[in-house]
């Protein structure tokens, strides 16, 4: 799409292609390198890092407490009770984990369709997955009641003598979320081995030297080591292509395999996906937008970043809502009354207005990208980011509460209010995410800066004029 | 056994990926085998022209997917027909298409494991230390801007006096003699 609308000596869009730049012109080898290793090795931290960290770190501490007062009363003190058993932690789970999505999709698959644009934030899409897959594993392993047998859950040989169920979803996921955790630090860390190498060589620390000399394991930049560093990079990002698809599969299995009207359905595993990826661009957006702004890279991470973001969260937000309407026609059309009775109970029951709250911020608001003036205006699009994301989460509210106090059986019905444990946790935790993510914009180089290089102009070798004479001699 | 001493080999730098290129396919020509690129982000056309086509990792990536696939299918089967076995409703032990998804996992566990640590040990990765990082020009440039060519003295065809005039001629920025 052209952009008519940009001013025409603006330098961030291509007179050419009329599309804004993914990097702005007049870069080097040097600039970038510069640019993104200056934020990590400097010797003055932004005084505006130090508050955001204190801040992020003391919603930790509500979540040390949470977690401390749950460890030692139990479960107990969430407001999961039968009907609802799975009530804000595995809301949460789900939740994290869709955001982790987007980061893969980034870092993989965007990768395999050769979309360079990602490269500028590839990086910090790929740390948010980690730093969200980390919120997210801890839900389930806090919900057993007994974290400390959760190693339970694996196979392993045992004085009890007994083995686990491979035929139950719940297992499933155990081997899905952990499979996808590894993956993704090993394509995080491999990718960043060159730009450690990076920073090793030029930090002027001893600890800086240090503490990345370990880290890039002596990578030097042997083109041996670059092809089978490529290599390994591209069959990295083809394997974690398919974790994308399978571990929100997984997961929306352990609903729909279950008999509960609004859970057993074939549409979940597509949707579930296309939703995380959804609320995983959102988070992309709402991370990328302010740190861009705070650390002056404008130049890197562009309004190219946040168009493609935009788009792809209109594409995605599109497959959700079909699944919506999926849903609706489906219990209309089973002819079935306690599908026809949740979907009403969905609507107009006693929370039904957590439903008109997901269809206005995940259907009804984001319609608004389809303007491009929209698109590029980055204020709008970062407050569009948190009205997506509010709206994933009360997606899963509604799947989870609304399914389970109105089931099959009117004296099994029930309510469901979170308690403020509950409220707490799930703060501590987007706490836990800002407080890792801190750490890693200071510590670690969060845009490629080898991707950078290779995006720009000069990096392409271009044809000797004179030949070289026959070979052979 | 004894630390190796002496000469490394030379190394030439220079400015552009194009240049670089151009000096290894010269340097290749020449007859040099024993040689390496070093360079700030991939430039395949260098690998090409200092004779590096094949690389192994796609092989041991398949071969770690494999054996992913083949253990967990494996330990599935044996504990739900042998060690274990539960009648869940009537259900076959050997219900195998409730295996698939635990050991399509573990193969692309095994799979991308074996593709990052395969890929780090034929690269001979962790090397912390190596001659090349002696050449005084070589940390502020080759993991930053800047463009190495290495002759090896290990190469039967490296003479000090002769590579380092053929490197010269080559244009570069600089040729060092690398220590070890």
């Amino acid at each position: 799409m052209a952009t008519k609308d940009a001013p025409v000596n603006n330098p961030m869009v291509d007179p050419v292609t009329g599309e804004y730049r993914v990097i702005a012109p007049g870069h080097t080898f040097k600039s970038v390198t510069e640019e993104v290793s200056r934020i990590v090795l400097t010797g003055h931290t932004p005084l505006g890092w130090y508050f955001g960290f204190m801040l992020a770190g003391s919603i930790v501490g509500i979540l040390m407490i949470c977690v401390t007062w749950l460890f030692l009363k139990g479960v107990g003190i969430w407001a999961i009770t039968i009907p609802v058993a799975w009530g804000f932690a595995i809301i949460n789970f789900v939740w994290w984990i869709g955001i982790g999505h987007a980061g893969t999709l980034i870092s993989a698959i965007l990768l395999l369709f050769k979309q360079s644009w990602r490269n500028s934030i590839n990086r910090f899409a790929e740390a948010m997955t980690i730093f969200a897959v980390v919120c997210a594993g801890m839900f389930p392993l806090i919900h057993v009641g007994r974290p400390w047998l959760g190693y339970w859950l694996f196979p392993y040989p045992n004085t009890m003598n007994y083995w686990p169920q491979f035929r139950s979803p719940l297992l499933w996921d155990v081997f899905a979320v952990s499979t996808y955790a590894t993956i993704s630090v090993v394509f995080w860390y491999i990718g960043m081995i060159p730009d450690l190498g990076t920073l090793r060589d030029r930090s002027t620390s001893k600890a800086g030297q240090f503490f990345y000399g370990l880290l890039s394991v002596g990578w030097r930049g042997s083109v041996r080591h670059w092809v089978r560093y490529e290599t390994a990079s591209l069959l990295l990002a083809g394997l974690a292509t398919p974790l994308v698809l399978s571990v929100h599969s997984v997961i929306s299995l352990d609903f729909s395999v279950a008999l509960m009207p609004g859970w057993h359905t074939t549409i979940f595993p597509p949707y579930f996906v296309a939703g995380a990826i959804y609320s995983g661009f959102a988070m992309v957006l709402t991370l990328a937008i302010p740190i861009r702004k705070f650390y002056h890279l404008e130049d890197l991470v562009t309004i190219r970043h946040i168009d493609n973001c935009g788009k792809v969260m209109l594409a995605t937000g599109m497959i959700v809502a079909y699944g919506y309407s999926s849903e609706v026609f489906m219990s209309w059309y089973s002819a079935s009354h306690w599908e026809y009775f949740m979907m009403w109970n969905r609507m107009f029951g006693p929370i039904g207005w957590s439903y008109w709250v997901l269809i206005t911020c995940n259907i009804a608001l984001p319609q608004l990208m389809w303007l491009r003036k929209f698109r590029v205006n980055v204020g709008l699009m970062f407050l569009m980011s948190l009205i997506v994301n509010t709206g994933m989460w009360f997606e899963r509210f509604v799947i989870v509460v609304t399914s389970l106090t109105r089931d099959y059986l009117p004296s099994s019905w029930g309510t469901y209010r979170a308690t403020k444990w509950d409220y707490g946790t799930f703060l501590g935790t987007l706490g836990l995410f800002t407080f890792l993510f801190f750490l890693f914009v200071r510590f670690l180089p969060m845009i490629p800066m080898s991707e950078l290089r290779l995006m720009l102009p000069q990096a392409k070798v271009k044809e000797h004029a004179e030949p070289l004479p026959e070979a052979g001699d | 056994m004894p630390l190796p001493e002496g000469t490394y080999g030379l190394i030439a730098e220079f400015e552009t990926p194009t240049d670089l290129v151009h000096a290894a396919k010269a340097a290749y020509h020449a007859g040099y085998r024993r040689m390496d690129c070093y360079t700030p982000y991939p430039v395949e056309e260098a690998a090409e022209a200092i004779g590096f086509h094949r690389d192994e990792v796609s092989l041991v990536c398949l071969l770690g997917g494999l054996l992913g696939l083949a253990a967990m299918f494996g330990l599935e089967t044996w504990i739900s027909v042998w060690a274990y076995p539960l009648n869940i409703a009537g259900r076959p032990y050997f219900s195998w298409p409730a295996f698939v998804v635990p050991a399509y996992e573990w193969t692309i566990l095994w799979a991308g494991l074996s593709a990052a640590f395969g890929m780090l040990a034929l690269c001979g990765l962790p090397k912390p230390y190596h001659p090349v990082f002696n050449a005084p020009n070589f940390r502020s440039g080759a993991t930053s801007d800047k463009f190495f060519l290495c002759l090896e003295a290990t190469d039967p065809k490296f003479e000090t006096a002769e590579t380092r005039s053929f490197l010269e001629a080559q244009k570069p920025l600089s040729v060092v003699e690398v220590e070890y």
